[in-house]
């Protein structure tokens, strides 16, 4: 049982959150230009590292908006929250962006065509 | 009669002035208040409680506290009557009744004792070698194995008490009203924090309520307790809960604690609840969980009569009950000298003291040399006589490696053994918050060591036995644990301890016998699940290597006592086969509870009515007295039917369909999902979550919208309308409601912030009355003067604003049966009214009502789907035939790119059509599963199955909807459906089977 400091309501029991998977997977600007297998990796696949792991939650029975979350899977142990459409900013958060395979996959790069950085 | 033959004069804290009477296997008994059932069982001189779990060998009362393996009891009867109880652990009171279990037809002569001759046919792994093949077979083996295994039995009724369960927040949590733990709660207290200390016994003082040989600050240590839970009790900030027994330890330091209320009390009072489950978010743990003495494995180490020498020493020091009138001890360590001791001190008779070491020199030893008990050192029990109880023990010398048993046997008579192998600090709680044991050779067994979440260990849990360690230890985690929420730790200075020293322990795992292991007698590991030493031996042999497996195939550890007695003897003892060490073997898993726990706690109060919300509609008032049939979808309760008198649901629903398409069918579609779309991007949102085209739709307007799931699958589907050019109304289906509207919000809030959209339910603000069918216009004309209903006026797919018997209203021209239809919305409140204006004003043109049943039916005959009946999170609008609903314009849309998937576009996926059985009086179950190909036994190639399927009043036939795969590629093949004693033939239509040309809908 987490103990989830919601950025809008302080403290919470995870029974109040919803769980919402890896976050940073940016949904392709013209999926129409990516192959199948590009395609696939932004709809299928996710990461399931043994430690700290970027993750979308919301606080879906009491505020109901959605934040990021750095979480350690061995430990549950919560390391930074963040709001969502901003990246990490402690050491292991921005590890845990800059190790995930997605950086610099075609669906990745798909979706920030066009972005101005 | 007293009958406690075995009370022990003056002796212990019972209240001699309040004598219980109890009945144990409807035999009647006497003992006192501050008894536990088994400290009155053994003042009457009854150490037979039981039964084993394999041999169904008598087995008696082994310790004093909740790591009993042997005396488990039926307790109570009727509905109250509750298996698997510790005798150890149930406070004596007036009036209870307590059964043996696992015996049959009594326990002093039980018939399945016969395994005991068989045992060399019941080898660890036995089970699983002899029952598994052939595979069909298990389940009447299982059946078997149960009745004869049997651990008491489970009350058939409902179980008539009331749980409860408290949330609660602390700064500091000990878990264990020991020395350490009190020493903990006294410093945190001190320091202002606020304390939960929570013990699982009716009294604090842990270990030292069962001791007579220790001081503190120059008092008894009773007495010192008994000061500081004093203290404690007049600190507004601490809680003290007695028979709580903490449970779990999980993530986040959160940490549930069950609270035996009322089950030491005979009569309870109406207000409290049985049980209490807290559930608690400690900022700071302190685990203070005490050690569990472990038992000597010797050649049948399990008769009635043998116990833990601290058990022995509780009974004599604190319930004043002998446990023999000759005891012997068995040690490999000093305290059973301690017992030896109390036992003397108490007038108890003595047998001696059987040491395993060769050489001991302690004040201990001096002491109990001093008080005249003879000791054999060097020596080991090699073999244990008596029935029923142990009445003589057989002692031989040990060579000096220990491993063998020399020279001339030596009988001692007894009734009774105390038995220690040293001390187990039980680090449950610690290692179920994830923490890392390591291996402590100096007291063999595993202590805490990483910390993983914000606990601390103190005491004897954390591997420091004596008393002053304890307390010491206790002071310093309470003050660190007050300090880490920001209190100031008091100062507390060390106090004067007096105890005995403990000397050295000699490990001897398996105690050698008269004969090598396993042919003469048994050396029991797990006394609880009946596994030997020479199982653990067999399973090594046969190559299992992993802790885990051993547990698994012998069963070590696996009762409802898991392993608290037994495991580090069957680590030990499977690392001495392996030739590692125990560090090297690894240790299992510990889990919560950790003792049994009543699963009704667990459900507290959501049960019954209270298990789930129930939604109900403005008309369900109405509903009811019509008699309608409910049926729930998600929470909500729906009208299914309104059987006539003398109805069956066939004829009632026939009735329904057919008026609904005569005259006027009224339907109660209040609970579908209903969500307000309001913002400058609304339109724009609109277009990106539904699969077809948005942004042109003129205000007044409504159109029916399919949702898809990234991946291209039909998630749901609706109506919305547009009430102006930045606000929508949207529906859903009944049971998609909420998770439309997170959807919604998910996207607007991760994907497109920028969009200007709010999402707002209004499920439960507007009450929806539908009402269709050729004379529904002429109907709502009566009650309806401010809305011209004509075809030019009000066209179909489009909605007014108006009155409708006096009350706002929007109406909706948008059909799900076919028909004229109109779906009349109203505020919540007026829900009712404006039911009974249409039910009066329809009178007379024969209004029918109609459930969901009908509903159902009426959709179906037109072949408009239902999402999650139709669907079922693998199917595609081209699988339903629905491709007309996306738009290939649109650059766009949730699930666009996934329709091009090569999976998606493959040509035999399942399609829904239609089926046409051969008999148009027979309707397929839903669900069925359809074959080409008729073999005459499973396996059959499936090729698709049966979605939607009833009698169709208006076609005179039944009509089914199917997924098939290839099914376009099928129509006008005949199918095969087998079912069990029957198969049904059916020929592929299209999914449509009624007003083929849509003409009804204009009326
Ligand atoms: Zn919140």
């Amino acid at each position: 049982m987490l103990l989830i400091d919601c950025p809008w309501c302080g403290p919470r029991d995870d029974a109040e959150f919803h769980y919402g998977g890896e976050a940073h997977i940016l949904r392709p600007r013209d999926a129409a230009a990516l192959s199948d297998e590009e395609f696939a990796e932004y709809l299928f696949m996710q990461q399931n590292p043994k430690g700290p792991h970027l993750e979308r939650w919301s606080h879906a029975h009491g505020c109901r908006r959605w934040f990021n979350m750095l979480r350690n899977t061995a430990t549950n142990e919560i390391l930074e929250i963040y709001p969502m459409g901003e990246k990490p900013r402690s050491e292991a958060g921005k590890a845990a962006y800059e190790a995930n395979w997605r950086r610099g996959s075609a669906a990745e790069a798909n979706a920030l065509s066009g972005e101005s950085s | 009669m007293s009958g406690q033959g075995f009370r022990v004069k003056g002796a212990g804290d019972v209240d001699r002035a309040a004598p219980l009477k109890f009945t144990f296997d409807g035999r009647k008994y006497e003992g006192y208040r501050g008894d536990t059932l088994a400290s009155a069982l053994l003042a009457n001189g009854v150490h037979l409680v039981g039964r084993s779990f394999k041999y169904h060998r008598p087995r008696g009362i082994m310790s004093a506290g909740s790591e009993e393996p042997n005396a488990l009891i039926q307790l109570g009867d009727g509905h109250r009557s509750e298996p698997n109880i510790r005798a150890t652990r149930i406070e004596l009171r007036d009036g209870l009744v307590a059964e043996s279990q696992n015996r049959w037809p009594s326990l002093k002569f039980d018939i399945g004792s016969v395994n005991n001759l068989l045992h060399r046919f019941l080898p660890s792994g036995f089970y699983y070698k002899t029952f598994m093949w052939p595979a069909s077979w298990w389940m009447k083996y299982e059946h078997w194995i149960r009745r004869a295994a049997g651990l008491g039995k489970a009350p058939t009724g409902r179980d008539p008490d009331r749980y409860e369960k408290r949330h609660g927040h602390v700064d500091v949590l000990i878990a264990g009203g020991g020395p350490a733990g009190l020493a903990a709660a006294l410093a945190a207290g001190r320091a202002g924090a606020r304390v939960l200390l929570a013990d699982e016994g009716s009294e604090f003082g842990g270990a030292l309520l069962a001791d007579r040989d220790q001081s503190i600050d120059g008092v008894p240590a009773l007495d010192w307790v008994r000061g500081v839970v004093a203290e404690l009790e007049a600190m507004p900030e601490v809680t003290l809960l007695r028979r709580a027994t903490v449970t779990g330890y999980y993530d986040h330091n959160y940490i549930t604690v069950l609270e035996r209320v009322t089950d030491h009390l005979g009569d309870a009072p109406d207000h409290a609840p049985r049980q209490r489950l807290w559930k608690l978010r400690a900022k700071r743990m302190v685990l203070a969980a005490g050690a569990i003495e472990r038992p000597l494995v010797f050649a049948d180490n399990d008769r009635p009569g043998i116990m833990l020498s601290s058990a022995a020493r509780a009974y004599v020091n604190r319930f004043g009950v002998a446990p023999g009138r000759r005891v012997l001890m068995f040690t490999n360590n000093d305290d059973a000298y301690r017992t030896a001791l109390a036992l003397k001190a108490q007038g108890v008779g003595v047998a001696g003291i059987v040491d395993v070491r060769a050489k001991v020199e302690s004040e201990l030893a001096q002491a109990v040399s001093d008080a005249g008990i003879t000791v054999h050192a060097g020596h080991a029990i090699v073999a244990t006589r008596g029935s029923l109880r142990v009445s003589s023990v057989d002692v031989m010398r040990l060579t000096a490696d220990g491993a063998t048993a020399t020279g001339m046997a030596r009988r001692i008579d007894c009734d009774a053994i105390a038995v220690s192998g040293g001390w187990t600090p039980s680090v449950h709680l610690f290692s179920q918050s994830a923490g890392k044991l390591r291996w402590s050779e100096e007291i063999a067994a595993f202590i805490p060591d990483i910390s993983v979440q914000n606990e601390l260990s103190a005491g004897a849990c954390n591997g420091a036995f004596s008393l002053a360690d304890c307390l010491e230890q206790g002071f310093t985690a309470g003050g660190a644990a007050a300090a880490a929420n920001g209190f100031e730790a008091p100062v507390i200075d060390a106090l004067a301890v007096e105890e005995p020293e403990i000397g050295d322990r000699l490990d001897l795992w398996v105690v050698p016998g008269r004969k090598p292991l396993g042919h003469a007698g048994k050396h029991f590991v797990d006394f609880q699940n009946d596994v030997t030493a020479a199982d653990v031996h067999l399973a090594a042999r046969e190559g299992y290597r992993s802790v885990e497996h051993l547990k698994r195939y012998t069963t070590t550890g696996m009762g409802t006592d898991q392993g608290k007695t037994s495991n580090i003897n069957a680590l030990a003892i499977m690392g001495e086969v392996l030739g590692a060490n125990v560090p090297g073997v690894g240790h299992t898993t510990f889990r919560p509870p950790y003792t049994p726990s009543t699963i009704g706690a667990y459900a507290g109060r959501n049960i019954g009515d209270l298990f789930d919300p129930v939604r109900s509609t403005a008309m369900d008032a109405w509903h009811r007295e019509a008699g309608a049939k409910f049926e729930h979808v998600g929470q909500w309760m729906r009208a299914w039917y309104y059987p006539k008198t003398g109805e069956t649901m066939r004829q009632a629903v026939d009735r329904e369909v057919l008026a609904a398409r005569a005259s006027v069918g009224i339907l109660d579609a209040t609970t579908l999902g209903k969500i307000d779309i309001q913002g400058p991007d609304a339109a724009e949102f609109l277009n990106r979550v539904y699969t077809n085209a948005w942004l042109k739709l003129a205000p007044g307007r409504a159109r029916y919208g399919l949702m898809l799931k990234e991946d291209g699958m039909v998630m749901d589907d609706g109506v919305t309308v547009r009430l102006a050019e930045d606000h929508f109304h949207m529906t859903t289906t009944t049971g998609g409601a909420g998770g439309v509207l997170d959807w919604l919000e998910e996207w607007l809030q991760t994907e497109w912030p920028d969009l200007k959209v709010f999402c707002s339910s209004v499920t439960e603000q507007w009450a929806v009355a539908s009402i269709c069918g050729p004379k529904c216009r002429e109907l709502l004309a009566e009650l309806c003067t401010d809305i011209d209903l004509s075809n030019e006026a009000f066209p179909f797919m489009s909605i007014q604003t108006g009155t409708v018997a006096g009350i706002p209203a929007r109406v909706f021209r948008i059909s799900f049966t076919g028909e004229l239809s109109f779906e009349i919305n109203v505020p919540r409140r007026h829900g009712l009214t404006l039911w009974k204006a249409l039910m009066a004003a329809g009178e007379k043109y024969d209004i029918c009502p109609y459930g969901t049943e009908a509903m159902h039916v009426l959709r179906a005959e037109k072949g408009f789907i239902i999402v999650g009946q139709e669907t079922d999170g693998t199917v595609t609008p081209g699988d339903l035939c629905m491709d007309w609903i996306v738009s290939k314009k649109k650059p766009d849309f949730i699930g666009k790119r996934a329709l091009l998937r090569p999976d998606i576009v493959k040509v035999d996926r399942k399609r829904l059509v239609g089926l046409l059985t051969e008999d148009p009086n027979e309707v397929i179950p839903e669900g069925a599963q359809i074959v080409e190909r008729l073999l005459p036994e499973p396996p059959m190639e499936m090729i698709g199955h049966v979605t939607s399927s009833y009698y169709s009043p208006n076609c005179g036939r039944s009509i089914a909807m199917a997924l098939v795969k290839g099914g376009l590629e099928r129509m006008g093949e005949t199918l095969t459906i087998p079912l069990s004693g029957k198969t049904i033939k059916a020929v592929v239509t299209e999914a449509r089977f009624f007003d083929l040309e849509g003409e009804r809908a204009d009326g």
